[in-house]
């Protein structure tokens, strides 16, 4: 199942459709991180809504995903974790700490808009 | 038609990622058919695919096999994960939140213990391993 990541603007949006196996999650994750230096993105938004599991190998993948982000520059929100699938992250013991997460599409847009401003801003007042 | 007996079994062989995702997809129908609501098949599904997830990792195949379970009054659905691997050298570690040898998060065991409600493990040295776990309708 590949996911399709759509770009929008300085920003790159990859929408999970269906459920992914492990090797799935590493080639998103590694599609996404190749793809914020070809687009010169300034964010990343991983929709999980329709995302039936995540397992600890699912929750490993996605922080890894934000790190490298980072690294390359940009940020991270991940949006639509379903409140069953929450509530089973709790259970297993996954925080996903460190990552940013939102509650939908527009959401995840907003906290991307915010954080991609406040850089743009320090670069800016650097410059003066 | 009781529930218990072996034709009514759904096994799933595991030796690779795509069968995780099989194995816990068949899960949660069958749950389903049994009227879990669906936080509990969040559960019963995650719980799979974790322990699909540790045979692919450490035994390199086995199978996961479901079945629904009658008790008195409860009803529910037994998972058992079954591998013939190089079993599990120290249990009690390997409950333990964050232990892992292969460098993961270490929290697949005793999270599924969280997860379900009666959670048993046989395994012994070289000798392979079965971990049953059950999740009763409420």
């Amino acid at each position: 199942m590949v996911v399709p990541i759509l770009k929008q603007g300085q920003y790159l949006i990859a929408s999970v459709q269906a459920a992914l196996t492990d090797t799935d999650l590493l080639k998103l994750r590694d599609a996404l991180t190749e793809q914020v230096g070809t687009y010169r993105s300034r964010g990343v938004i991983m929709d999980v809504t329709a995302l039936d599991v995540m397992d600890s190998f699912a929750c490993r993948t996605l922080s890894d995903l934000a790190v490298m982000i980072k690294l390359r520059g940009a940020e991270t929100v991940i949006v639509g974790i379903q409140p069953e699938v929450a509530f089973s992250m709790v259970q297993l013991g996954l925080k996903l700490e460190g990552v940013a997460t939102a509650l939908d599409l527009e959401e995840g847009l907003a906290y991307l808009d915010q954080k991609v401003k406040r850089v743009a801003r320090a670069i800016n007042e650097q410059k003066r | 038609m009781p529930l218990t007996s072996k034709r009514d079994e759904i096994r799933t062989p595991i030796s690779s990622d795509f069968d995780i995702v099989k194995a816990r997809q068949r899960g949660r129908e069958l749950a389903a058919t049994l009227g879990f609501p669906p936080t509990d098949l969040a559960l019963i599904a995650t719980a799979i695919s974790e322990l699909a997830r540790n045979i692919v990792r450490y035994a390199d195949r086995g199978e996961i096999i479901l079945s629904l379970v009658e008790k008195g009054e409860k009803r529910g659905i037994v998972v058992v994960a079954r591998d013939d691997g190089p079993g599990i050298p120290d249990i009690e570690l390997a409950l333990q939140d964050g232990f892992s040898t292969s460098g993961s998060l270490g929290l697949g065991l005793p999270g599924c213990r969280r997860l379900m409600d009666e959670f048993d493990i046989n395994s012994r040295n070289g000798m392979g391993t079965i971990i049953t776990v059950k999740k009763w309708l409420r």
